[in-house]
């Protein structure tokens, strides 16, 4: 891991999509995203939030590069080096744990020290297992690993604690907020959950339905990560209420 | 075990029947084994035996590599699925007597033609089954890889061809087979040495008993090539799979 490299970094990552659609089965282009724009600050995390089929994935695939099939524009920060988590671990299932991290690193890295991060995830006992002897929660954390071990300029994360027991989820959260405090990664998250964005974000960007753009954006007092139930809980009802007098003014 | 009773079997029906006829069109057993071993001291066996193996493992070799990139390429390409198709067709439905017979007349009477003969013969099944396969690629891994921006070479080594393994074995191993029968068919029509020659003079002279020795020694040849080198190699390739408990 190469923490003052993302650290030092100062450019945000921006995203503006004037314009992105698909053509359906008969042919017909649908309009997915329209007029959306994302400004995040270097080393800041912010949570993308809306509903299911609102086009978070598009969005997010769009500022993962995988996508240049859209009208806007994309300025990643420093040299582009991403670190990205889907939504499902994506491991290569013939390559073990170690090798599936490794795999990702840039070939002057090949060697780089994993330990610290191996630990953190408590990966340490799992390196030589393939993936199909993994349970989801220790291949979500193998897919977090590959993210991190990369050294990225920024981070992307797809709901990547969906199908887990609230128990792991908890727990994967807790080690993602102490491994995106320690390397300063911009990183941009992306979930369905208001609560899980709450504890984890210092800013939120909430979507609307199709064609998707930002209807609220709000930055939240600092510190993340350690925000008590109580906080969590009336910060989602004052966003709730926000949303709805968007939704409501705008439609 | 059951393997090598059901073959123990097939050598005890072979000498009953043998015995019973007492032809000299169905030697038994014992007198293709001392052909056998006759053919091996005086060296005869272990040569052509080689030149065919020779011929074999080159074509081979060319039909699968060419095979599979030309295969692949159609799976990723829809547009040029779309043009080579009907070329596929064409060549996978030529008889394989014909490609030989214009081999050795555009060629001429030598190896180069023998083994280009037979690797024409072999590519278009190898090229069906490898674009089957790259048909089948897992697109999310396929993205994983460009996000994390993989070199080309270990996007190949180890994204695409693990992936592409099932569809190598399965058409090595029936091309193995395929491409020893065929070998068989360019010796016998134009080339001085090899199984499939010997089996051409044994034919004229109703030598049955070396018919049947040479028949056998390649089909075990072949038996060990598949135990010793096509298994193991499989096993390894699917190391990963999880073990049924």
């Amino acid at each position: 891991m190469n923490d003052a490299q993302s650290a030092g970094d100062a450019a945000p990552l921006e995203l503006r999509i004037d314009a992105k659609a698909f053509l359906s089965a008969d042919g017909t282009p649908v309009e997915v995203v329209r007029g959306f724009k994302l400004r995040l600050e270097a080393g800041s995390f912010g949570a993308l939030i809306g509903p299911s089929g609102c086009g978070k994935t598009t969005i997010l695939r769009i500022a993962a590069g995988l996508d240049p099939d859209f009208r806007g524009e994309l300025h990643t920060p420093g040299s582009g080096r991403l670190g990205i988590v889907f939504q499902e671990p994506r491991l290569l299932p013939w390559r073990t744990v170690e090798q599936n991290i490794r795999l990702a690193l840039p070939a002057h890295a090949a060697d780089a020290d994993l330990t610290d991060l191996v630990a953190i995830l408590g990966l340490g006992a799992h390196l030589a297992r393939y993936p199909g002897e993994l349970s989801l929660g220790l291949a979500r954390r193998t897919a977090i690993a590959r993210a991190f071990a990369v050294g990225p300029d920024y981070l992307l994360l797809d709901e990547p604690f969906v199908s887990l027991d609230e128990a792991v989820a908890a727990r994967l959260r807790d080690e993602l907020v102490a491994l995106t405090t320690r390397t300063k990664v911009t990183t941009l998250f992306v979930t369905h959950d208001l609560d899980e964005a709450i504890q984890l974000s210092d800013r939120l960007f909430f979507l609307s339905d199709r064609p998707t753009r930002i209807i609220v954006e709000r930055s939240l007092p600092p510190p993340r990560g350690t925000r008590s139930r109580d906080v969590i809980a009336s910060l989602g009802d004052e966003m709730r209420g926000l949303v709805a007098q968007a939704t409501a003014s705008g439609a | 075990m059951p393997r090598v009773y059901s073959l123990a079997a097939l050598v005890a029906v072979w000498a009953v029947v043998a015995a019973l006829l007492q032809s000299r069109l169905l030697p038994g057993p014992l007198t293709v084994g001392t052909t056998i071993l006759a053919d091996l001291r005086s060296g005869e066996l272990p040569f052509h035996m080689a030149c065919t193996l020779g011929r074999v493992v080159s074509s081979f070799a060319i039909a699968m590599l060419l095979g599979s990139i030309a295969g692949y390429a159609m799976g990723r390409s829809r547009a040029l699925d779309r043009y080579a198709d009907p070329w596929l067709i064409v060549l996978i439905n030529m008889p394989a007597l014909v490609t030989i017979i214009f081999a050795y007349i555009w060629i001429g009477l030598n190896e180069t033609a023998a083994i280009l003969a037979v690797a024409v013969n072999k590519l278009p099944n190898v090229m069906v089954v490898m674009r089957e396969g790259a048909r089948a690629l897992d697109p999310e891994l396929d993205e994983m890889a460009r996000a994390f921006k993989f070199t080309g070479l270990s996007r190949i080594r180890h994204v695409v061809i693990p992936q592409l393994a099932p569809y190598l074995s399965a058409s090595s191993r029936s091309g193995l087979s395929i491409v020893w029968k065929i070998v068989l068919v360019v010796e016998l029509i134009g080339r001085p040495n090899g199984v499939g020659f010997v089996l051409g003079s044994a034919f004229s002279l109703f030598d049955i008993a070396q018919i049947l020795s040479y028949a056998i020694s390649f089909i075990v040849l072949m038996l060990v090539i598949e135990s010793l080198l096509v298994q193991p190699l499989e096993r390894r390739a699917i190391r990963w799979r999880r073990r049924p408990a």
